[in-house]
């Protein structure tokens, strides 16, 4: 078989390119020519990789993107555990990240879903991995197009059941896949290419969604925390059922935002109380990880090109971060994480 | 064996059921299920279903049941669920990435009408929209023909040489609601008749790849040729398949296309599902009174068996073919695939298509009289021809 030549694939690994119908049958052993175990068309050898890492280099993401910061940090987070697994990507720019077929720059087993999917058929895969005893989280990593709009009644209903699943949401507030189109997770007076005057609704709260399941474990996720970060993939790691994680991801693209800022933009954001970085246990006992400095969210705002000076109006920002930060102080101080543990 | 009296929906659960728990040896079976009328008691059976490694997911929308069914073939289970008329339609998108993605996924699918308007009754049409996708489909006559043939499809669709989805149709109510006499095959028989589940292309740690990710013109179209040589492939392992169940139940399941009468018939009936049974009786009778005529029931519709109705055909100067469906703008869908069949053949072969029974009518042995005193004095093809309507009002009609 000479398809996979060239491309550093395996045989087997690779369509058979450019060719006519039955022209390659000739060649073919007997147990080929009946089709035995042939599927050419689907990578069943692994890619050879010299580095094994979750997110491996030459993959497709702009410079300064979230993802590449969260898939490198979750890669690690599992080789300190000793764990691996398996990823269920929905429709969005996660799904591009891994180029084109038949390389990959996925390390683990990585399947690509349908848009409003990825929850479902990780479902799936959990359930086998389950009856079968065996180890490996199994980890949605869906943009916020795919979990706070499509997807959201898939994902709803498995947190419902508990479904013993990692749910990771790297947020962009954008639909980056299809070129920059508003969703549920994009915020107020952000312009995007069907929100051209700017959008005039609020951001879903996905994470009290998500928690007012009451799922074992919901928490934020900042790259500009990374201790922080690490700490919580290994926490949900250590816990079954469903679990949901919200990653503020930095997209220069969408943003139009300078890629090297991409780290300093989300760590204004915890600072100024934009995007608080917390954890909730069963949908009732809260941790905050981070106190705010209050520091001027200004900077946020001013450094990404989606957002006009002239139409932003930072006091009322500060003040709803105020105000929305109380709120989750009450609730911390009120429902505390370590009471839980102390009653449970 | 000795026969039970159950419903087709019965048949059907039962069947799913045994084929999920004789995969317990290997890596287990999983299935989404989400209720809809009248598919409703066969997710109600296998939800009942005492397994030994099985995981029957109650989900939220189609959509989700085949995801989950998806996911749990990509780890290497056995796969299925059940669904019917608008929860097909739901589920479209991920139909197609069962398909895609070559998984040997078993759906059951009771044959409602498409809504709206809201009629919970028998038309094929929520099945034959998903003729374009790579999935095999059958459809049935009776219970039993239920039972074996969703039993068959997992072997099909499990034989290396195939890995394609299989899809078993039953006409809603006439057979999901009605009790049949059914021989009901034990655990074991089950177990020797399907092999453990060993799927090529499943996830694994070992050997880390990305399913579904971003392919080239020539790859992907290399994955769709691919699909196309295991879909010529069906009729062989499906005789295959067939054989070893007579083998093991000591029962045929039925050919992919069962013919009665056709050897030196002129005018012959081209039928599927329960329509069959009564157009049986109606070319019985006529027979009886020495009319040269034959029916072919047609089993197997994806792929379509060409040689085989070619065959029966060989002797027909005139084919009437019933649509319990319906192509808008086009007719029949069986009628469809005959035409293509014979095309190119010039007009020495007149292929007239008869709407019957759409939406649930009742195809009567008269209507079927209609239709071959129809076919008898015409001399060219035309227009579908639509039975079964009355005036359109009612219960007036
Ligand atoms: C059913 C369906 N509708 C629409 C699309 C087109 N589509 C692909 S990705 C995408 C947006 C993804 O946005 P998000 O989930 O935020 O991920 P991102 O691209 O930002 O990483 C859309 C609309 C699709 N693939 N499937
Ligand atoms: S568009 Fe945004 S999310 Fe997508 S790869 Fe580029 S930076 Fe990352
Ligand atoms: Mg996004």
């Amino acid at each position: 078989m000479t398809a996979g030549q060239g491309s550093g694939a395996p045989d087997g690994a690779l369509g058979r390119e450019g060719r006519e119908p039955g022209q390659q049958d000739r060649e073919l052993s007997r147990e080929e020519e009946i089709g035995l175990g042939r599927l050419e068309g689907f990578a069943t050898a692994p890619i050879p990789c010299t580095e094994e890492c979750l997110l491996r280099a030459g993959n497709t993401n702009c410079g300064g993107c979230g993802m590449s910061v969260g898939l490198t940090m979750l890669g690690r987070a599992l080789a300190d555990v000793g764990d691996t697994c398996t990823l269920a990507i929905p429709a969005c720019c996660g799904a591009v990240t891994a180029g084109a077929f038949p390389t990959t720059s996925y390390g683990v087993p990585t399947v690509c879903t349908t848009f409003a999917s990825a929850a479902a058929v990780a479902s799936g895969l959990a359930c086998i991995r389950d009856l079968n005893e065996e180890p490996g989280q199994v980890i949605c990593w869906a943009g916020d197009g795919g979990t706070y709009d499509i997807g959201m009644a898939t994902l709803s209903a498995a947190a419902e059941r508990d479904d013993n699943i990692i749910y990771i949401c790297y947020d962009n507030e954008i639909y980056g896949n299809t070129g920059g189109q508003r969703s549920s997770a994009t915020p107020p007076g952000a312009r995007t290419s069907t929100t051209p005057e700017g959008k005039s609704e609020d951001k879903k709260d996905i994470l009290a969604i998500m928690a007012a399941h009451r799922i074992p474990y919901a928490a934020t996720l900042s790259i500009a925390h990374p201790e922080d970060f690490s700490r919580k993939l290994k926490t949900a790691f250590s816990i079954s059922g469903t679990r949901f994680l919200l990653m503020h991801s930095p997209c220069p693209t969408g943003w139009k935002s300078e890629p090297a800022e991409s780290v300093e933009l989300v760590r204004v954001a915890v600072a100024s109380g934009l995007f608080p970085l917390y954890e909730v246990w069963g949908g009732h006992a809260y941790r905050i990880n981070v106190e705010p400095d209050w520091t001027d969210p200004a900077m946020y705002f001013q450094h990404q090109r989606r957002f006009r000076d002239d139409e932003l109006d930072l006091e009322t920002t500060r003040r709803v971060c105020r105000e929305r930060f109380a709120r989750l102080k009450v609730l911390a101080e009120e429902f505390p994480y370590e009471e839980a543990v102390a009653a449970g | 064996m000795p026969a039970e009296l159950v419903t087709g929906n019965h048949a059907a659960g039962y069947a799913l059921s045994a084929a999920a728990e004789a995969n317990r040896h290997a890596r287990g079976a999983t299935c989404g299920i989400y209720p809809i009328t009248p598919q409703t008691e066969i997710v109600e059976y296998v939800a009942r279903f005492p397994f030994s490694k099985t995981r029957v997911v109650p989900v939220e929308s189609e959509h989700s049941a085949m995801g989950v069914s998806i996911g749990a073939s990509l780890a290497g289970a056995r796969a299925f669920t059940a669904s019917s008329s608008n929860g097909i339609a739901y589920m479209v998108e991920n139909i197609m990435v069962a398909g895609f993605y070559r998984l040997p996924i078993v759906m059951v699918a009771v044959n409602r009408t498409l809504g709206p308007p809201w009629n919970i009754w028998a038309d094929q049409g929520d099945t034959l929209m998903l003729r374009d996708f790579p999935w095999i489909q059958f459809y049935c006559e009776d219970n039993q023909e239920v039972l074996d043939t969703t039993l068959l499809s997992f072997r099909l669709a499990e034989d290396r040489r195939i890995l394609l989805p299989a899809l078993v149709a039953l006409d809603a109510f006439i057979l999901s609601h009605t009790q049949m006499g059914t021989e009901l095959p034990e655990q074991e028989e089950v177990d020797r008749y399907l092999p453990d589940l060993d799927l090529p292309h499943r996830l694994r740690h070992e050997a880390p790849t990305t399913l579904g990710g971003l392919v080239w013109p020539n790859v992907a179209m290399s994955q769709r040729l691919e699909i196309d040589e295991a879909m010529e492939r069906v009729p062989e392992a499906f005789e295959e398949c067939r054989y070893a169940f007579i083998e093991e139940m000591g029962r045929d399941p039925g050919n992919a296309i069962q013919t009665f009468f056709t050897d030196d018939a002129e005018e012959v009936l081209v039928v599927s599902g329960t329509i069959a049974t009564t157009a049986r009786e109606v070319v019985r009778r006529r027979r009886d009174d020495g009319e040269n005529i034959g029916l072919i029931k047609i089993k197997m519709f994806r792929p379509f068996p060409e040689a085989a109705v070619r065959e029966a055909c060989r002797s027909a100067k005139k084919v009437a073919v019933l649509d319990r469906n319906y192509a808008a703008g086009v007719g029949g869908i069986f009628w469809q695939e005959l035409r293509s069949v014979f095309q190119g053949d010039g007009d020495e072969l007149l292929i007239q298509g008869y709407l019957t029974g759409l939406c649930g009518g009742d195809v009567t042995p008269s209507m079927i009289d209609e239709v071959v005193v129809d076919l008898r004095e015409r001399d060219a093809m035309d227009k579908p021809v639509w039975l079964g309507i009355g005036n359109g009002k009612g219960a007036e009609g």
